[in-house]
């Protein structure tokens, strides 16, 4: 697919989006979801390009949604709500990836999945703070001060995360080519003919880490924000498998594929989950296997296959 | 301090043997987990969901066997017997169809598919024994109490916990180190394990090695969730708790550590139930709070050895 195709591929996806959004109301609240879970989903995209995966970015989520939920009661401008969330988890993937660059593969994925499992029993158990299952409500917040009620406020809170998603989606597509992000591809293959190069391996990836800490916490506060509601669950192990799904179903390593499957994920969610709730997982798990197996390329790697075009842009 | 611990001192007996009993089931999927590793280089991410199968599956033949009458004895084979069948059904099927093919394939799409693997036999749990409690201690009911000395005062405490959880640990970690030491199978296992192909070379079937070894990796973590379904209720989230926290104590010990694995699950098993007595809002937080600790000060675990980078 060339830059052109795919340029045009985004802008009619970003279009159809708030077609949809207009058209069906009740798509707004599930195509927000999406786009934030798409943001995420990114930055577990820049992790896999260096061939490691985490089983715990729900954490971040988590952190960044609590962290709105924490401070709207005082201050409940979305617009500063946010980046104040995304750098909270910006700094947390800071502090706990210090620890986890130390590892590669089996051991990353494993101390994230740990991690995170603490952090759920944390936000699970310590009542007097988290109010446990039950979760925090959040007040309405405001947009540059304005009180907005009902559909208004789906508007706004779906401009924000599809301005955020074409950002961001932007962001990566140049980080990836600069060399920055070409050392991410460095240290899948052989991290130590990196090193003597003189790249220190070790930051490319840190900084990859907290990037993707970072996206993770704008998509945890744009679910602040649109459901109003957190619940410990948003950083159980299963919301860290359904972003690795997303991240595999719409084709690890490009930036599209991590929108498309999350578009594509969220919407057969809605009709299916409520039937399938205790088969949800395993059904997951098969579509997984099933595209690691036969369709490593991903929903992404499909469309370019019937295009016949089999360059990757 | 001496106030305190004359105050408190009973609570922690209770807590050294409920951590010992612990420790031991965290052992028997912990050592299982490194056998397979060892073999395949794949850290089988659904290794704790083959815990929890065990243990409904135990729960379940043993409630099948005292609602027809049938003598109580019969509940101890009964939970070996569960296990085994585990081990032996999945173990072959999980390796064959799934773990083989990713063999030779780059690690993060074998942690992947070991992963996808696990999404799909939580939900295999919760389809067959529903997301209801199940729970069956006939085992331990049968065997009573014990009273144990404990200075001048006694902790009355179930024989079950204390001999035969900690007494079958023990066997296996005894077993399991005089297997691989001094039996030929065991030998080729570890022959498997250092270099795979110097062992085909060898003339060892490095497959049928593999295929057997992640069938009694399989069948160890059934047995374990088998020995602890008489004390627990099981619900659905087992399998997820039980492999992170294998995992603590694999890591805490260094991946391929038998002998390592069995004292880092004391280690956790301890802090755990200590933490329980202590405050226990952090009971979780502390099986992770010593492997961090510990892989600060030496990343490659406890017992393990740093491996030359391949260049």
């Amino acid at each position: 697919m060339t830059g052109r195709l795919e340029i045009l591929a985004a802008i009619l996806g970003a279009a159809l989006l708030v077609l949809l959004a207009w058209a069906v109301p009740w798509l707004r609240f599930v195509l927000t979801i999406a786009l934030a879970k798409g943001i995420t989903v990114l930055g577990i995209l820049l992790l896999l390009r260096a061939g490691q995966v985490s089983f715990g970015h729900a954490m971040y989520v988590a952190i960044a949604a609590y962290a709105v939920a924490f401070v709207a009661p005082q201050m409940r401008e979305a617009l500063l709500l946010l980046p104040m969330a995304a750098l909270v988890s910006a700094l947390a993937g800071l502090i706990i990836g210090l620890f986890v660059m130390r590892y590669r593969e089996i051991f990353f994925g494993m101390l994230n999945l740990a991690l995170s499992m603490v952090f759920y029993s944390l936000l699970e158990k310590l009542y007097t703070i988290t109010h446990g299952t039950d979760g925090i409500r959040l007040p309405m917040p405001t947009f540059l001060g304005v009180e907005l009620t009902g559909a208004s406020y789906d508007w706004a809170v779906f401009t924000l995360a599809l301005v955020l998603a074409v950002g961001f989606a932007i962001f990566i597509r140049i980080y990836l080519a600069a060399p920055l992000g070409q050392a991410l591809a460095g240290i899948k293959t052989r991290e130590a003919r990196l090193e003597f190069m003189g790249v220190p391996a070790r930051y490319v990836l840190l900084s990859a880490y907290v990037l993707s800490a970072l996206m993770a916490g704008c998509g945890g506060s744009l679910v602040a924000l649109t459901s109003r509601h957190v619940t410990p669950a948003l950083a159980y192990w299963t919301a860290s498998g359904e972003l690795v799904f997303i991240a595999i179903l719409g084709g690890a390593g490009s930036v599209l594929g991590a929108f498309l499957g999350a578009v594509v994920y969220e919407l057969t969610r809605v009709y299916a989950a409520a039937n399938l709730a205790d088969a949800w997982q395993l059904i997951l798990g098969l579509v997984l296997l099933l595209v690691i197996l036969f369709a490593p390329g991903g929903l992404v790697g499909m469309a370019r296959g019937l295009l016949g075009r089999r360059k990757v842009a | 301090m001496l106030a305190w611990l004359s105050d408190n001192g009973l609570l922690l007996g209770l807590a050294v043997l409920d951590g010992l009993a612990s420790a031991a089931s965290i052992f028997m999927v912990a050592v299982g987990l490194n056998l397979v590793f060892g073999v395949m280089r794949i850290l089988n991410v659904a290794h704790g969901s083959l815990y929890a199968i065990g243990a409904y599956s135990a729960a379940s033949l043993t409630l099948f066997l005292t609602s027809r009458g049938l003598p109580g004895w019969l509940c101890y084979p009964a939970l070996v017997i569960a296990a085994a069948l585990v081990g032996a059904i999945l173990g072959p099927l999980i390796e064959r169809v799934l773990l083989k093919r990713v063999q030779n394939q780059e690690p993060v799409l074998q942690l992947l598919v070991t992963f996808a693997l696990f999404m799909i036999l939580e939900d295999v749990q919760k389809l067959i024994w529903g997301v209801q409690p199940v729970s069956n201690d006939t085992p331990m009911r049968l065997l009573g109490t014990v009273d144990v000395p404990f200075g001048t005062d006694v902790i009355p405490y179930t024989a079950y916990q204390l001999y035969v959880l900690p007494g079958v640990a023990l066997l296996t970690l005894v077993g399991l180190a005089w297997f691989m030491r001094r039996t030929l199978a065991g030998r080729v296992i570890v022959a498997v394990t250092t270099d795979r192909e110097a062992a085909t070379s060898q003339g060892i079937d490095a497959a049928k090695v593999t295929m057997l070894t992640f069938t009694f990796g399989a069948a160890l973590a059934a047995l374990g969730g088998a020995l602890a379904s008489p004390m627990t209720s099981m619900v659905p989230g087992v399998g997820a708790s039980t492999i992170v926290l294998s995992f603590a104590v694999v890591a805490t010990a260094g991946l391929g550590q038998i002998e390592g694995a069995a004292i880092a699950a004391v280690m956790i098993g301890l802090g755990r139930s200590i933490a329980v007595y202590l405050e226990p809002e952090l009971e979780v937080v502390v099986p992770y709070l010593i492997m961090v600790l510990v892989l600060l000060v030496r990343p490659q675990g406890l017992f393990g050895v740093t491996e030359t980078r391949r260049i």
